[in-house]
């Protein structure tokens, strides 16, 4: 009988039931949509990063706070040894996707051919290109295309690797690698030029040991990069350029050149043994990273391994700092609109005891306990917001397939390149979808607590009074 | 008619003040009565006496401000509130002038109501809420909301839904204030139809003098004060054998 006359009454008072309940439904459609797009937005975040870093990187003790001046001094010993550690143990072997090796440096890169005479500091990634393809295919959460570009090197082309776009730019080497948007700098402004010139003595060092500005038979242009090795000697190698992999931020873009895990290696280390800065772990999913993380640090500490383990999120001090300010933003619209509700809420089921005083009353008389007219309204309160943000969920469900049937497309966050934009929809979410329509029928529940309170409180003879 | 058992209802020196801003004003003042049980009772008096202040006290729906109130023998001043909606539900039935229907509920509905209150089992529910409209004339509507019935047919539905959890007491303010003579005539027929066949006691609070004709016990008040007490037939403003116009000795009783 409760549910019965509640719903009736909903229904007899239509206009103003209507009015309540787009309010419970647009804001359930608000959030869900709202909810949908940060979703989607975390997940576009988190796949990029995982294809392009992986979920776990296992590094010398002490890299993560120092090792950015000097790379070269932090490699991990007999890295392959702890690789297959890694790779051989029955927990984390079936949670490991690709399990690669990298190599970070620093160093001066310079274009010396055909004229040039252009060098400038680097920050270089050394990989092995096939692991690199391989984790650009992860794609746990259904992205229509890889966030990070094909690096389209192969393992056996020892030399070649890509370099950022603004490195190319500086460099003088837009016309080589054929770039478009890729202004050439003016040569008679000193001020605005490329890069400054270059101390002859490393000239003269990279044109010795390799013979650099010379026609090469691969026909892409080549730098010439010099670091210095582990031992503190200077080093040069080649690198033929493939191409541009242009990065998000243009700090990055301006200094990065990808090149094979053995050419970084040959540049760093030598003759002496090869290191690696880094052990790249992408895991099948994300949801293991923890357990895999806990593993890591149990095999690091049985064998007394002097290594550290770095999750994506550690490395990319942004994705945090995105994931914060959305769900900022989530909680905000949710608060609007959860006062929105229960304001609008509030009003309609007071101005309902108002309008049924004097049924109130009646059954009051009859034998219905304070309890039972509490219960009464607060369950109309609670049916209403319930049909409404079902309505809610509805709609959303329209929105987001409407939206992800308009093909948009969009940047994401540190990435370079457009990708289409599709929302999650409100179904691969279930916390999400359910939080949204609780949340608000609790909302409504307690907004009609206060009228229903004051209805309950009545006097039966002040009730039978009224008119 | 003889009666032998105690009354259904007994006020000893019943108060009822309110207040009023500064101003207290008295309600009832100092009443004592007995309504014996199975009788067709009638509280007169002009408006703003306190017919319906008194009906209220004896139908638990308002606290006495002094003295003491027992109904179907029980002292009811000494209920919790919980404990007083559960004595109504069971033993007091109520008419109101505007019938008081639930707007959103078929008369059937309205008819069945009382009996969910007292958690009664859904097939006797449903004989006896049959039975009470089939016996008010009103089968056929059952399914009707009260905004599609006429006055009469409304009045029916209150008095079948005051009837039909079989109630000690029923209770009447202003039964047929709100309709026409004819319509008010076949209700006074209809309660004391129903009166005969279930040996309901009602307490009427009414101004008209075609209800008043039908009084097996009739109070008159004025000014929240017993004035007259007089059984059935007595004329009204004249005492009967039983009367007393004094407040301070307990009036009814057997008559």
């Amino acid at each position: 009988m409760l549910f019965k006359i509640a719903f009736r009454n909903i229904l007899r008072n239509r206009r103003r039931s209507l009015m309540t309940g787009s309010a419970v439904a647009v804001g359930a459609m608000a959030m869900l949509v709202f909810g949908c797009y940060i979703s989607y937005i975390f997940a576009a975040f988190e796949t990029g990063l995982v294809q392009r870093i992986g979920h776990l990187t296992v590094f010398r003790s002490g890299y993560f706070v120092f090792g950015a001046g000097n790379p070269a001094a932090y490699g991990i010993d007999g890295y392959q040894g702890t690789m297959k550690l890694i790779g051989n143990d029955p927990v984390l072997r079936p949670l490991i996707r690709v399990l690669t090796p990298t190599q970070s440096l620093l160093g001066i890169a310079g274009n010396f051919s055909g004229g040039n005479n252009a060098a400038k500091t680097f920050l270089g990634v050394g990989v092995i290109p096939s692991d690199k393809e391989h984790m650009r295919q992860w794609n746990e959460y259904g992205a229509a295309q890889p966030y990070v570009p094909d690096t389209r090197l192969a393992d056996d082309a020892l030399q070649r690797g890509l370099i950022g776009g603004g490195m190319a730019r500086i460099l003088g080497l837009c016309q080589a690698l054929k770039l478009t948007d890729c202004p050439t700098p003016p040569a008679s402004q000193e001020a605005a030029a490329p890069a400054a010139p270059v101390d002859q003595s490393i000239t003269d060092l990279a044109r010795s040991e390799l013979g650099s500005g010379e026609a090469h038979a691969t026909g892409m242009p080549r730098l010439d990069l010099l670091a210095a090795t582990a031992s503190g000697a200077p080093n040069v190698v080649s690198l033929d350029v493939a191409g541009v992999a242009q990065q998000g931020v243009k700090e990055l873009d301006d200094n990065y050149v990808l090149m094979p895990l053995g050419l970084a290696q040959q540049l760093v280390y030598g003759r002496g043994e090869h290191k690696a800065t880094g052990i790249v772990l992408q895991l099948n999913r994300s949801e293991d990273l923890k357990a895999a993380r806990a593993r890591l640090n149990a095999l690091i500490g049985d064998h007394h391994l002097d290594l550290e383990v770095r999750d994506f999120a550690e490395l990319t001090p942004f994705y945090g700092q995105v994931i914060r300010l959305f769900d900022a933003i989530f909680l905000f619209i949710t608060l609007i609109m959860g006062v929105i509700v229960l304001f609008a809420v509030v009003n309609t089921m007071t101005m309902n005891v108002m309008e049924r005083t004097n049924e109130i009353g009646t059954i009051r008389a009859m034998g219905v306990r304070r309890n039972g007219i509490r219960a009464q309204f607060v369950v109309e309160g609670a049916l209403l917001g319930a049909i409404a943000a079902t309505v809610g969920v509805v709609l959303a469900f329209g929105v987001a397939a409407a939206i992800n049937r308009a093909r948009f497309t969009w940047v994401p966050p540190g990435n370079a390149n457009a990708v289409p934009f599709l929302l999650s929809m409100p179904a691969d979410s279930p916390p999400l979808l359910l939080g949204t329509w609780l949340g608000l029928v609790l909302v409504a529940t307690l907004a009609a607590l206060l009228p229903a309170n004051r209805a309950a409180r009545l006097p039966v003879v002040d009730a039978l009074r009224h008119v | 008619m003889s009666e032998a058992a105690a009354p259904v209802v007994r006020l000893d020196h019943v108060v009822k003040t309110y207040r009023s801003g500064a101003i207290e004003v008295a309600a009832i003042r100092d009443i004592s009565l007995d309504i014996p049980a199975h009788r067709f009772a009638m509280i007169i008096g002009p408006s703003g006496s306190g017919k319906t202040t008194l009906l209220n006290l004896i139908g638990c729906i308002d606290a006495p401000s002094a003295g003491r109130i027992e109904v179907c023998g029980e002292a009811v001043g000494l209920l919790s509130d919980n404990a007083l909606a559960d004595f109504r539900a069971r033993n007091i039935g109520f008419i109101f002038q505007g019938f008081s229907l639930v707007p959103v509920l078929s008369a059937y509905e309205n008819v069945e109501y009382p009996l969910l209150l007292v958690g009664m089992n859904a097939p006797e529910r449903r004989r006896r809420t049959l039975a009470t409209l089939e016996a008010v004339g009103l089968a056929a509507q059952g399914g009707q909301r009260p905004n599609e019935l006429s006055g009469g047919q409304k009045q029916r539905v209150a008095i079948a839904r005051a009837l039909v959890k079989q109630p000690t007491i029923v209770l009447a303010d202003e039964p047929t204030a709100n309709l026409d003579s004819a319509n008010g005539a076949a209700i006074i027929a209809l309660m004391r139809q129903m009166q005969a066949e279930q040996r309901t006691t009602f307490i009427f609070s009414t101004h008209d003098p075609q209800l008043i004709s039908h009084s097996e016990k009739t109070f008159v008040i004025r000014d929240g004060t017993l004035l007259e007490h007089r059984a059935e037939g007595a004329p009204v403003g004249t005492a009967g054998a039983d009367a007393t116009s004094r407040s301070d000795q307990r009036v009814g009783g057997a008559a």
